[in-house]
């Protein structure tokens, strides 16, 4: 019997069993960040412990900083203080942390600036075969790349800092199967939103995902990532794609690839890291592409979403107790009539970024369709890309004058409104179409405020007609029929 | 670094009912701008909080009738989302010393049991039945046994699951698994050794 990807790469970091069963796994890869890992830094203190393995650790800021930087500054001049005391004082404590343990510091404004899993990725950090930790739950994002990659708290970031490994459970690995090809104006948000929505918020408790099948074979890899990143919003705290070719490619030549010696190498381990054809799983859930619209959500969990040319169900259409108590809620927070459409939903805020989809990929598909269109009055549009070199590579195309030109604001790189822990928050409660992860309440920054998580393209053609619309309408992307046929 | 075994907590009960109750709506992520978890027990359910009393009704947690409760009654998928240790913790710091709900989140149920929080997980007519007892009568007394897997509220007893690799580490004072993570030094070294990638970098002259 042949093995899945998991298991493959659970042995060969495994360092022994603990005495109460669970497993001290190795971490490969450590990425740190400014909002859950100071307190880490402080628990070695008090411990009178260090870093054990500091070139395998990452700091980024990202979740706090503001993005109204300049984004440009003099080669080697140092950081500007925040205005913001606050984030000053998180991103001076990583700062000092990193310096004092030796630990590599992509810094806030400078070239490697961004968002953790934009900026791994991109830099070649993140590779197949790897264990990787970070103290955030979009951590399953890089499991696009073939690594098991999961989200862990403050102790465990502690645990990991000081010996490299953390305790764990071995996950059951369940194959989410995505055949066929995806219509015009459907894309990866669109899948794993679907395929929440189908198995619910926690069918993944407990699992990893591993998404396959030949839809899943022909995507990017940033659309792999987009893909990878919402497991978690499924329940599954790592979700993986197995490496092939696309992921070889992607990775040759990143600053943190392996060195020109150690290529042929890698790829040797990296392929045979991979699922075995006749590898078992603990489950298999299958969908059809051709079946997947644009989807949107409505409600309070990203479970909770819709095709664009549904309807906003009523309690009694959820399948449990627990569902239909969950659609009540949803319905009262978001003041939203059950049996309406979703389509017409006005929304008075348009967000494009997040480690979800503020990937280059994500911005120039959205450019494509956005010239000659203007965001609604009474709308405020922002696109914050992933990191500085998402934006750097936009510029040079020219992307960024097309949003702008559409009435965008062109923001500098952070997690930004996705959570709202910097100035980029909603107001009262404004509806937002969200290119982000989470439709949690309160998730953007005000407690009242309403998140639609939507595609990138999609959140574009609800800036447009200020309020939720189908995409595929708004820049014509519907397959002609041709008038020559019978 | 011994730590006290976890075999019993015993305390009354605070019926948060809801499903889905994610970390964001424990501690909202505004509260999470500081580099210390000092503050957060101020913080825990701020939101949710503030709009029950904008309803004339009290939260849970504000309740006079629960207070002092150490043992926190949930629903379904409790701690689903964001990763942040602070959702464990500012419940901690509210004097909870036990969950039980039907299912929650992964990483939320990891990082209550490194604060030494047992997180059970009952049937879904059961929870109904001990969440309700408590909204009736809340001087309840519910103990939670993880020796035994049973849950007692007042006359009644119910089972519950763990993982078994958490139960022990409970009620072994592993909780914190940092000493024996600390004690295999060696054996870290080998599995370092093993792994071809940890040496694949390019010279830092060719990265930067």
């Amino acid at each position: 019997m042949g093995r899945s990807l998991f298991d493959k790469v659970w042995d060969r970091h495994t360092v022994g069993e603990l005495p109460d069963g669970r497993t001290q796994l190795f971490i490969g890869l450590h990425y740190v960040h400014e909002v859950t890992s100071p307190q880490a830094f402080a628990m070695l203190d008090d411990l009178g412990l260090g870093v054990r393995m500091p070139e395998r650790t990452v700091a980024t800021v990202d979740h706090v900083v503001p993005t109204d930087l300049p984004m440009r500054r003099r080669e080697g001049a140092r950081r500007l203080p925040f205005s913001d005391a606050v984030a000053e004082g998180m991103t001076a404590a990583l700062e000092s942390a990193a310096k004092r343990f030796g630990i590599r510091l992509l810094a806030a404004g400078s070239e490697t600036a961004g968002v953790v899993h934009v900026v791994g990725p991109e830099l070649g950090l993140t590779q197949p075969g790897m264990t990787l930790a970070c103290g955030d739950s979009h951590t399953s994002t890089h499991g696009a790349f073939g690594s098991i990659a999961f989200g862990i708290g403050t102790t465990q970031v502690r645990d990991v800092l000081a010996t490299q490994t953390l305790a764990a459970r071995r996950l059951a690995v369940r194959r989410i199967v995505v055949d066929g090809s995806l219509g015009p104006g459907v894309y990866a948000k669109d899948v794993i939103l679907h395929v929440i929505r189908s198995l619910g918020t926690s069918a993944g408790a407990g699992c990893a995902y591993e998404f396959a099948g030949s839809t899943v074979d022909t995507l990017s890899m940033e659309e792999r990532m987009t893909l990878c990143n919402m497991a978690i919003e499924g329940g599954a705290r790592v979700g993986y794609c197995n490496p092939d070719e696309t992921t070889f490619a992607f990775l040759r030549g990143r600053p943190h690839a392996p060195a020109r010696e150690a290529w042929d190498g890698a790829v040797d381990y990296w392929r045979s890291m991979a699922s075995d054809g006749d590898a078992s799983y603990d489950g298999v859930a299958r969908f059809d592409a051709a079946r997947i619209a644009p989807t949107v959500t409505w409600g309070i969990t990203p479970g909770q979403a819709i095709a664009v040319d549904e309807r906003i169900p009523y309690p009694d259409e959820g399948q449990t107790v627990a569902d239909r108590s969950v659609i009540r809620e949803a319905l009262e927070y978001m003041k939203l009539d059950p049996g309406a459409p979703i389509a017409g939903t006005p929304v008075q805020v348009a967000f494009i970024g997040s480690c979800t989809n503020g990937r280059l990929s994500d911005l120039r598909e959205v450019a494509r369709y956005l010239s000659g269109h203007r965001v609604a009055r009474g709308v405020r549009a922002l696109v914050v890309p992933g990191s500085m070199s998402v934006a750097r590579a936009a510029e040079a195309e020219g992307i960024d004058a097309v949003f702008r030109d559409a009435g965008f604001e062109w923001r500098s790189p952070g997690c930004s409104m996705c959570l709202g822990m910097n100035d980029d928050r909603l107001v009262g409660d404004q509806t937002c179409a969200s290119a982000s992860n989470r439709n949690f309440k309160g998730r953007q920054g005000s407690s009242t405020g309403r998140t639609l998580l939507m595609s990138p393209v999609m959140v574009a053609a609800a800036a447009i007609a200020g309020a939720v619309t189908d995409a595929r309408d708004v820049f014509d992307m519907r397959p002609r029929s041709n008038p020559d046929a019978s | 670094m011994p730590l006290e075994s976890i075999a019993r907590v015993t305390g009354r009960g605070v019926p948060l009912r809801g499903e889905d109750v994610d970390t964001d709506r424990i501690v909202p992520a505004r509260f999470l701008r500081a580099v210390t978890f000092d503050d957060l027990g101020r913080h825990a359910f701020e939101d949710a909080r503030a709009e029950a009393r904008s309803r004339g009704t009290l939260h849970p947690f504000d309740d006079p009738r629960y207070a002092g409760g150490a043992v926190l009654l949930v629903g379904r998928n409790f701690g689903c989302g964001s990763s942040r240790e602070h959702a464990a913790r500012a419940i901690a710091k509210r004097g909870v010393r036990a969950l039980v709900g039907e299912s929650f989140g992964d990483i939320f149920a990891g990082n209550a049991t490194a604060l030494g929080i047992p997180c059970a997980c009952v049937a879904r007519e059961d929870g109904d039945v001990i969440l309700r007892n408590v909204e009736v009568e809340p001087a309840t007394m519910i103990e939670v046994d993880v020796d035994r897997l049973r849950i007692r509220a007042g006359e009644r007893e119910f089972a519950f699951h763990m993982p078994v690799a958490v139960q022990r580490a409970l009620l072994d004072g592993a909780w914190d698994p940092i000493a024996d993570l600390l004690a295999r030094e060696a054996a870290i070294g080998a599995t370092a050794a093993r792994l071809d990638y940890l040496r694949w970098a390019r010279p830092k002259a060719e990265t930067e």
